[in-house]
């Protein structure tokens, strides 16, 4: 990955695994210290990321049902946008999203949250 | 080249039709309108508020004529179409304008009925129909004093009212005693009478009309007994006929109106029809709703969808005149199988009345007070079995203990920090405040913006009730069909025939079959779908567990730390030591934090990591356990006394019969969960009659029990009937589990949906019609072959293995 060795601002991909390993409508976690991410595929195969904790009561996202661009918690049900992390409206919040990329049939991910989200405290 | 779609009648029906066509198929035909009204589509139910002076006719407008335009629709206005050449599939209007059509849709409306006495055709003697009718009456105000409208109904009312609001002075004259005796009983159509003489409208009652006088203008009414008044301007309202001339001449078959069948097809099968001038089983219609209903209908079939039926609707009507509420709908008169029950507060000039035949609300009026008109209409469209309500029904819905705020005083009265939703702890100020403030107008609004009423739903009656009354009439909680969700018109039933008679196989399939708006749909409907389909299709259905809820796609129940719970399956609630020890050695080997005896005879393990899940299913299975299905919409518990074997009381082995109920019935998805309970006596310590399928023993054999609930709202069970042997129990099991797996919707649990059906269709399948049961049973069975197979041994054997570990792991 010519990425990797690049100026400061460098994202820092890190490969998590063939794009099957994530199921149609599904997700799957990273275990992260910082806290877990998950990690989405839709039903035309865009890949996104969030912070796998809920803006409501922090309810575990990858477990939701997905469908278009949206995961629904299954806490609560609050809707969350794969693409931004913030909460449909009306209800308010956001999950932190982090950048991800597909190549050759490998998804990458970055650990740096996307400044979406100021709320992610971790 | 694409195919030709020709509408004579450019109304209110028939552009409906045109606009649920573009909606399905937005570029599959030509399409041509020819109305004889040289205007766009207009509302004409609105033409009265124009005639009082509330609206204006810029206000009324549906389709301007740009919109024809910008939908490349052919629109020739002002041309009445005079001849239909079915050989040559051609139409011709009265100016010689002729198009061809492939398929040609009727809405020709109807026309107002001009009693024919000497002198109706003198000028000042008009209907109350179109745009230019209201042209005609409001010059007529400007230079005239007296109006004399012929007909007391609700068209004739609206005309006097707005006549009257225009300055003219106004008598209603009326053939009998009751005005809009179609829709209200005496007391209400004097009610109704009194405050419109209030008004300062005159009437005269039981009065025909002889002869219209005038020179070159009408100068006044002549009455069969010799009376007479003048008049400057007379409205007929008496009435309407179907408009069947065009469809008659050209040899299509007409009645009172034209003859359509559920397809809205006329027996010239290329060419359809809609809207008033339509007759169906027997029934013509005046009223815009049904007409919507066929128009969506001939869309569907326009669209070549073909699946969407028309069956007869059931209409209710307002009054439109402000200041006056008034509801009425269905069969109010009655006859001998009926009973009434009225409420009546002359004070607040109120009267309510409910016509009951066996168990279902036949008919309704209410006067003065109609928050509930919507309510009862609902009541009488679902067919709901009352007899549990009924002695709230007159008090409206807020009263009805619904939500365990039963009995409470009026929704409105009560105060602004009175919990509404118990599971979200919604107050009743907090929803107040967001209908008035967000400008909420649905039920689906005050879901989303305070989650009221979102999770168990048990308030939605209260919920309703408020809308309504800050409303007012404008708000409606009874659309004719309640669509599934938001990604769909259809609701619950019309999928469900969808998925029979269209082969629909799989979750995309459906979705492109019934033009699905989202997609690939949203957690409401797909959890539902995925049921639809593996309840039609046993054994060839594939499972999609993308579309199940967490609890059902891991087979655990999530928890609110992200942990799970695991509940074993202990036939019948009969343990053995062997077991216990099992469960015992297994809860300290993976050191269950809780070990919980659960209100369904089992045992829970609660706070499991779910990476561990598999490996705690493995040893269960070694074990000899299979999945409780806790988690699921499927089978839950079924509990069971001692019986017999031991208790002084038992009378049968009520043990034993549960432990072959549950054997037989484990692994079934369900709508919503389903749970049994077999005592051995009626002291029913197993607490049967709060189950979904209960059973008490008695000396002479079972009592079969359905439709309990605990939980939320408690709900004893109905008796079904009653067994000799056990193999008749788990048969009527069987049978009544398939019954409620085909037709109650999804997350609609047996209580609700035997108080929405009725016991007695339950009966009718389950007990009356023995070879359906059979079937029934038969069809259950089939389907448990491929059932039972117990899912948490399967994954302690790899299935779905990436459902419990992580992806990966950093740092
Ligand atoms: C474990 C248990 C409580 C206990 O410790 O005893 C339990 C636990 C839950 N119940 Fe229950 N119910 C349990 C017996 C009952 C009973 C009593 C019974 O079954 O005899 C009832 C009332 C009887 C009835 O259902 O009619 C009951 C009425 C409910 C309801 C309300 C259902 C209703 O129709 O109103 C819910 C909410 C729902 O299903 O939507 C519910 C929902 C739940 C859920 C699944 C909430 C959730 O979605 O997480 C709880 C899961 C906790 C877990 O992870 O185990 N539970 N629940 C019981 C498990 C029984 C079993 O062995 O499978
Ligand atoms: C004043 C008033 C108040 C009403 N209030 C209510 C109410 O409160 N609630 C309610 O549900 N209903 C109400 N209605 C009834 C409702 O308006 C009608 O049921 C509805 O408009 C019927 O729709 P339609 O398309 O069948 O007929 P229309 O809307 O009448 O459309 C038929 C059209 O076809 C045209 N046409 C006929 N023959 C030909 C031909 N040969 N060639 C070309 N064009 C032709 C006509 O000119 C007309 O424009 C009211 C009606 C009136 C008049
Ligand atoms: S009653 Fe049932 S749903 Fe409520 S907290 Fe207890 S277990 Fe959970
Ligand atoms: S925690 Fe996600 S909706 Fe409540």
């Amino acid at each position: 990955m010519q990425a990797i060795k690049m100026k400061k601002q460098a994202i820092e991909w890190l490969e998590i695994g063939p794009l099957e390993a994530i199921p149609k409508q599904g997700a799957r976690v990273i275990i992260v210290p910082e806290g877990n991410i998950a990690v989405f595929r839709t039903v035309d195969d865009e890949v996104f990321a969030l912070r796998d904790r809920c803006p409501h009561k922090g309810g575990q996202l990858s477990q939701g049902i997905v469908h278009g661009k949206k995961v629904a918690c299954p806490m609560h049900d609050w809707k969350i946008n794969l693409d931004t992390g913030v909460a449909v409206a009306p209800d308010e919040g956001c999950a932190a999203s982090f950048p991800v990329r597909v190549e050759g049939g490998k998804v990458f991910l970055s650990l740096t949250p996307g400044d979406g989200c100021p709320g992610d405290h971790v | 080249m694409k195919e030709k779609l020709v509408l004579v009648g450019n109304g209110m029906a028939g552009m409906r039709a045109i606009e649920e066509l573009l909606a399905l198929a937005p570029d599959m035909y030509d399409i041509t309108v020819f109305g004889a009204e040289p205007y766009g589509n207009y509302n004409r139910i609105l033409l009265s508020p124009v005639l009082a002076g509330e609206k204006g006719i810029q206000d009324i407008m549906l389709n301007e004529e740009s919109w024809y335009a910008e939908h490349g629709i052919t629109l020739h206005l002002g041309k009445e179409v005079t001849r239909i050449d079915r050989k040559r599939k051609q139409v011709m209007a009265s100016d010689g304008t002729t198009a061809q059509y492939d398929r040609l849709l009727l809405a020709t409306g109807s026309n107002p009925f001009i009693i024919p006495v000497p002198g109706h055709t003198l000028p000042g003697v008009i209907a109350f129909r179109d745009i230019h009718d209201v042209d005609t009456m409001l010059a007529a105000a400007k230079e005239h004093r007296h109006a004399v409208v012929i007909g007391g109904g609700l068209l004739g009312l609206e005309a006097a009212n707005g006549l009257h609001k225009r300055g003219m002075k106004v008598t209603v004259v009326h053939l009998v005693d009751t005005l809009m005796e179609r829709q209200l009983d005496s007391v209400a159509g004097k009610m109704l009478q009194k405050s419109l003489e209030e008004r300062g409208i005159e009437f005269l009652t039981g009065a025909s009309t002889k002869e219209i006088i005038g020179k070159n203008r009408v100068q006044g009414v002549v009455f069969q007994d010799g009376r007479e008044i003048s008049a400057d301007l007379v409205v007929m309202a008496v009435g309407i006929r179907p408009n069947i001339k065009l469809a008659k001449e050209s040899g299509i078959h007409c009645e009172r109106g034209v003859v359509v069948s559920d397809t809205m097809q006329t027996y010239d099968p290329s060419v359809y029809a809609v809207g008033e001038c339509v007759q169906h089983r027997g029934e013509v219609y005046g009223l815009v709703a049904p007409l919507f209903e066929q128009a969506k209908v001939c869309a569907n079939h326009l669209a070549e969808l073909g699946y969407a039926r028309y069956v007869a609707s059931l209409t209710s009507t307002k009054l439109k005149v402000t200041g006056i509420d008034l509801f009425s709908a269905g069969d109010f008169t009655g006859d001998a199988g009926t009973e009434d029950i009225v409420f009546r507060d002359a004070s607040r000039g109120v009267y309510k009345k409910l016509v009951i035949k066996d168990k279902n609300i036949q008919g309704a009026i209410a006067y003065g007070d109609t928050i509930d008109g919507s309510w009862y209409l609902q009541l009488m469209r679902d067919k709901t079995d009352i007899s549990s309500i009924r002695d709230h029904l007159l008090f409206g819905q807020a009263h009805v203990g619904d939500s365990g705020h039963g009995g409470s005083s009026a929704v409105m009265a009560m105060s602004d920090n009175a919990e509404i939703c118990g599971c979200n702890g919604v107050c009743k100020g907090t929803i107040v405040k967001a209908i008035t403030e967000k400008k909420l107008f649905t039920l689906e609004e005050v879901r989303a913006h305070t989650k009221a009423s979102s999770s168990c739903g048990s308030c939605t009656g209260l919920v309703e009730s408020l809308l309504s009354s800050i409303l007012g009439g404008d708000y409606s909680s009874s659309p004719a069909k309640k669509p599934m969700c938001g990604c769909t018109e259809h609701p619950h039933d019309e999928v469900r025939v969808a998925i029979r008679e269209k082969q629909l196989k799989t979750i995309p399939a459906l979705m492109r079959a019934l033009e699905w708006k989202t997609p690939d749909g949203c957690n409401k409907c797909r959890p539902a779908l995925n049921f639809y389909l593996l309840c039609a299709w046993p054994g060839e259905y594939i499972d999609d567990n993308q579309s199940r809820f967490i609890n059902e796609r891991v087979h655990a129940n999530i928890q609110k730390d992200g942990t799970y719970s695991v509940i074993p399956r202990i036939w019948g609630g009969d343990t053995t030591p062997k077991q216990l020890k099992a469960i015992a050695e297994i809860a300290e080997k993976y050191d269950v934090p809780t070990v919980h005896i659960t209100g369904g005879q089992r045992i829970d393990l609660l706070g499991l990591k779910k990476e561990t899940l598999p490996a705690i299913w493995g040893d269960l299975a070694a074990a000899g356990f299979v999945s409780g299905h806790a988690y699921g919409k499927a089978l839950r518990t079924v509990k069971t006394c001692v019986g017999s074997q031991w208790c002084r009381f038992g009378t049968q082995d009520s043990t034993a019969m549960g432990i072959q109920l549950e054997k037989m019935s484990w692994g079934a998805w369900m709508p919503h969960k389903f749970k049994i309970g077999v005592s051995g006596c009626p002291r029913n310590c197993a607490e049967a009659t709060i189950k979904d399928f209960g059973v008490v023993a008695v000396d002479s054999g079972w009592e079969l029990h359905v439709g309990g609930n605990g939980g939320v709202k408690v709900r004893a069970t109905d008796f079904l009937c009653h067994v000799k042997t056990t193999d008749e129990v788990q048969d009527y099991c069987a049978a009544f589990i398939q019954f409620y797996r085909e037709n109650a919707w999804y997350l609609e649990r047996t209580a609700p949906w035997i108080e929405r059906v009725g016991l007695d269709y339950i009966k009718q399948h389950i007990v009356e019609d023995a070879a359906g049961r059979k079937q029934l049973a038969e069809r259950f069975y089939f389907s448990q072959t491929f059932a039972q197979v117990d899912p948490w041994a399967a994954r302690a054997d790899g299935v779905d293995a990436h459902e419990y570990v992580p992806l990966k792991r950093v740092g």
